[in-house]
């Protein structure tokens, strides 16, 4: 971890030394758009935990669009800038980046590495940084908030937190297609297992999915709405097949996607598709004991809270 | 400073056009006559050729040069060979220094001004520092007859058994309790479809009975000391709890052992075996040994049912490893190869879905003592109706093995057509491409193709179980890209086989760090020259043969076990061997005796002196590293031929 001296010298006292924090528990948290209007709940949710688990997250002042969305597609180095922004306010804050948004991070940690790869366009971005009197040397680290937890945090300190174990509850741990692809630093990219091992140390247990890390859909739930209700259905199908009492997700599209449109999905695909979806962290947030109001669970377009309180989960 | 009467050759090659190409080689051996001393500068197209050297040996002769400087390419290269040039004229091959205007300059930059620039500062450094450099003549030192082979797989069997045939002692060391490596988990070999056994277990049995061999099973090579033709070797005989004088392999104790459920290694998992076990039938030795880890007379103390029921009285529990120091001339490593852990591609599901099979599962599946005698059978006991076999898991993976691992995609062939004799269930071999390289392997490939077995051109992406039409109801789906109709296929089959690519044996770190080798980036042992010393290792003496220095067939095994053994031999019958003088030297006037060389030293060559409080160096033993020069707090270790004037003169040379 390279070391970063901070010239500003109100910053707190973690950020004096390195952007990791400086006892990994402090990080400069990127809300990004989704969570602070459609998906408000997985913002509320990740910030209840958070501080459940000791984690300290410091919205990350002045942040802008991350370059996400359509804009990466269509103007890739654009897109990079903005991330770059980000970047830049988090070095200045000597603080480790951390989202919960799967399409966030990915754009993030990309700008963040190709920057560090690629001196053609470190050099594009760095003028386009200095246009606005920023500048970026390359010391953050980005991560996703999921990561952050299962690896950082760890089992033991999880656990310790459990109050309502969720014994019984069969759930599909729907990763998404962005948590840890491309690069799979810290799981394997084509088959996840993070949230599974979260999940049992709930105390519940996942179900085989085959389909865990597959496409949402994406956007495409708007432009090509069959695409994406036959993408949306299949997941939804295979996790009432493979025996699941709801999906977690820990991407606000994702979420959106597999919540929002379930009649309509179910028609596309041929079978009932009702099942509850919620984000990772309103159902870890529910196990270490937090109420409906600290994760939002009546944002929920899905039977999340009847779920939650059935028999089972209590016992 | 070069003295007044020295009269320097300097030689500057153009290598056909490799150093031409890049570096003004006129301008170089202009410049060349700049330097201090030099009376005779030429330039040659190939210096190493005959003709080149001759102008070396004439120049020597005729204008009485005392000192050359060639240059040219790596030192690993020629050195060698322009070192002889001058002695054969008369001229110590010491007071030669070539510079490296090859491999560290013209290959490697594209400005020709530059380059030439640096060739010449290359050579003003070879230049300055000859003048510095002192005769010194080599030493020579006895051959040991013996040889120590590691690893009794195909290459080291090959290897051992030559050597034996021709009169010499061979130590045989093998980790497993049986000779006979990966081949004898085989069922047939491609591309002729000889079965391994049939074609192995005779070497193997010539192995255990030949009077030159001595076979040590169960045994760990754990230190080495020594030199070319000199080493001593220190091996671990694992306990096997069995006194192999008294065993005759009757096989009582196996079948009463209570310990039934241990996975078997030689069945790749896929059957259990007991504690006290023979890893397979025809196993040399073909007596039994006890795996502590399980037994319960070693995990809880109890039990002994095997020692009550040998009639021969041959289990004895406290048997202990045993320490073996043997003395050899030559060493022969030949660990081979493990299986890249299709486990680590979460996607195919192997460990997580049944019927998803490793490439060395099948071949135990397929074989006739396997655990279903041989016939291709799902775990629920029925024949498939189709097979995947998918090519390339793990290998030609920038994320997992960079290179290809060869003989997979005939392998692959070899299973596709097994699959079809046995079971005519329908084969689909998913493939990046096929490379069927060997003699008679490209004939195998069109006869597989016209047994009716299909071929998708594409990886395949993942192995999914999630049912898209009835016909994939309960089945294995292989998802993957048909590259040639450019179309997403999912076929669903009964069993999928992961053609898993291969990876360094484990183990073959710690033994580069025993034997002072080096490995590649992808972990395999990296040899002399990979064209045209493919069995040396960079260190004398020691011989590198099969898949430990990279994926091999059994042809290109048996015939690198063949080569190495013929390096060994050649090495043997010299009985002698000329070492390199360069070593170093403990000062005893300046020695502090603080003795920080001796702890430092990688070859053990040091000692101490404690009448005269100095350390001493043992110059057979040292090998010139210089590990004790750099570390000497007081300067008392010099190393030959790297001394300071000499060092210092050559930096002066790449300044000027």
């Amino acid at each position: 971890m390279s070391t970063t001296v901070n010239s500003n010298a109100g910053a707190s006292a973690s950020a004096s030394t390195s952007t990791r924090g400086s006892d990994g528990r402090v990080f400069s948290y990127y809300p990004g758009c989704s969570q602070m209007a459609m998906n408000r709940a997985y913002d509320v949710s990740t910030r209840s935990v958070a501080a459940r688990l000791g984690l300290e997250l410091v919205e990350l002042e002045d942040w802008n669009c991350c370059g996400a969305t359509a804009y990466v597609a269509i103007r890739e180095e654009q897109a990079f800038v903005l991330s770059a922004r980000n970047l830049a306010l988090a070095e200045q804050a000597g603080r480790p980046l951390v989202t919960a948004c799967s399409g966030c991070f990915v754009v993030l940690n990309k700008a963040n590495k190709y920057m560090a790869e690629d001196p053609e366009l470190r050099s594009d971005i760095t003028r386009a940084l200095a246009a606005g009197s920023m500048r970026y040397r390359g010391t953050v680290a980005v991560r996703h908030f999921l990561d952050v937890v299962v690896n950082d945090v760890g089992e033991e300190t999880v656990r310790a937190q459990v109050t309502r174990p969720l014994t019984g509850l069969k759930v599909a741990a729907y990763h998404g297609c962005q948590f840890s692809r491309p690069f799979g630093e810290r799981a394997d990219p084509e088959f996840p297992d993070t949230m599974d091992r979260l999940v049992n140390w709930l105390g519940g247990e996942t179900v085989p999915f085959a389909l865990k890390a597959k496409c949402c859909g994406g956007l495409m739930m708007t432009t090509q709405p069959d695409v994406g209700r036959a993408l949306t259905g299949k997941i939804l199908k295979a996790a009432k097949e493979a025996g699941a009492d709801c999906v977690i997700t820990c991407c606000p599209l994702c979420q959106f996607n597999l919540e929002g449109f379930q009649r309509r999905v179910g028609a596309a695909v041929g079978c009932d598709c009702a099942l509850p979806v919620l984000y990772f962290t309103q159902l870890m947030g529910h196990a270490f004991g937090l109420d409906a109001r600290a994760l939002a669970l009546g944002d929920s377009l899905t039977p999340v809270a009847e779920l939650l309180h059935r028999e089972a989960v209590h016992s | 400073m070069i003295a007044q009467d020295e009269k320097i050759g300097v030689y500057v090659c153009h290598c056909g056009t490799n150093i031409s190409g890049t570096v003004d080689v006129s301008a170089v051996a202009e410049y060349a006559r700049t330097l201090p001393g030099v009376a005779i500068v030429r330039e040659y197209k190939y210096m190493c050729s005959e003709p080149g050297q001759d102008l070396i040996r004439k120049d020597i002769e005729e204008l009485n040069l005392t000192r050359v400087v060639v240059s040219s390419c790596s030192p690993l290269m020629h050195e060698v060979t322009f070192r002889k040039a001058c002695n054969d004229a008369g001229l110590n091959g010491f007071l030669f220094q070539m510079s490296n205007i090859r491999e560290q300059c013209s290959w490697v930059h594209d400005d020709r001004e530059r380059a030439t620039a640096k060739a010449k500062q290359l050579l003003a450094a070879a230049v300055l520092r000859v003048g510095q450099q002192v005769a010194m003549e080599e030493r020579i030192v006895p051959v040991r007859p013996e040889t120590l082979v590691i690893g009794a797989g195909i290459a080291g069997i090959e290897a051992a058994v030559r050597l034996a045939d021709a009169g010499r002692k061979v130590y045989l060391v093998e980790r497993l309790p049986s000779i006979g490596g990966h081949m004898a988990q085989f069922d047939k070999t491609f591309p002729t479809l000889d079965c391994a056994a049939c074609i192995l277990t005779p070497k193997m049995v010539s192995v255990g009975q030949h009077p030159n061999i001595e076979l040590l099973t169960y045994s760990e090579v754990e230190a080495i000391t020594g030199y070319v033709g000199n080493f001593r070797v220190r091996v671990r005989r694992r306990a096997t709890s069995i006194d192999p004088t008294k065993c005759v392999g009757c096989g009582l104790c196996w079948e009463k052992c209570a310990v039934k459920k241990v996975p078997s290694e030689f069945d790749a998992g896929m059957s259990m075996r007991t504690a006290i076990y023979v890893p397979f039938a025809q196993a040399v030795p073909n007596k039994p040994v006890i795996d502590r880890e399980h037994c319960l007379h070693f995990t809880r103390g109890k039990c002994g049912i095997c020692q009550k029921t040998c009639p021969a009285d041959a289990i004895d529990f406290d048997i202990q490893d045993e320490i073996l120091d043997l003395e050899v001339g030559a060493i022969i490593v030949a660990t081979g190869f493990t299986l890249f852990d299709a486990g680590e591609l979460a996607r195919y599901g192997y460990g997580r879905l049944d019927n998803v099979l490793t490439a060395l599962q099948f071949e135990r599946l397929s074989h006739a003592s396997g655990p279903t005698g041989g016939e291709i059978l799902t775990k629920s006991g029925e024949r498939p109706g189709a097979v995947a076999i998918l090519h390339c898991i793990g290998s030609r993976d920038e994320n997992h093995l960079k290179y290809c691992s060869r003989v997979c995609c005939m392998y692959s062939l070899k299973f596709a057509h097994l699959v079809r004799e046995k079971t005519h269930a329908e084969v689909y071999n998913f493939y990046i491409d096929m490379r069927a390289f060997g003699k008679g392997y490209e004939e195998f490939y069109r006869r597989v193709m016209s047994e009716g077995v299909h071929f998708i051109r594409g990886k395949a992406a993942e192995v999914s179980t999630v049912a898209e039409t009835p016909e994939e109801e309960g089945k294995l789906i292989v998802v993957g890209e048909d590259t040639l109709l450019g179309v997403t296929r999912r076929i669903p089959v009964d069993m999928v086989i992961l053609a898993s690519g291969m990876r360094p044996a484990e183990g073959t770190e710690k033994l580069a760090r025993i034997l002072s080798l080096g490995c590649t980036r992808d972990g395999f042992y990296l040899e002399k020259h990979v064209k045209l010393a493919p069995v040396d290792s960079p260190s004398d003496g020691i011989f590198l043969a099969g898949a430990c220095t990279g994926p091999k067939d059994i042809p290109d095994a048996v015939a690198q076990g063949a080569a190495a053994a013929a390096g060994a031999l050649s090495l043997i019958d010299k009985g002698r061997v000329i070492i390199e003088p360069i070593t170093s030297e403990i000062n005893p006037e300046v020695c502090a005796g603080c003795q920080l060389c001796i702890m430092t030293c990688p070859y053990t060559a040091i000692h101490f002196d404690s009448e005269r409080n100095v350390s001493v160096i043992t110059e057979e033993l040292c090998k010139g590293c210089g590990t004790c020069v750099a570390g000497c707090p007081s300067g008392a270790a010099r190393q030959k031929s790297y001394e300071d004037s000499q060092i210092y003169a050559e930096i002066e040379g790449v300044l000027a």
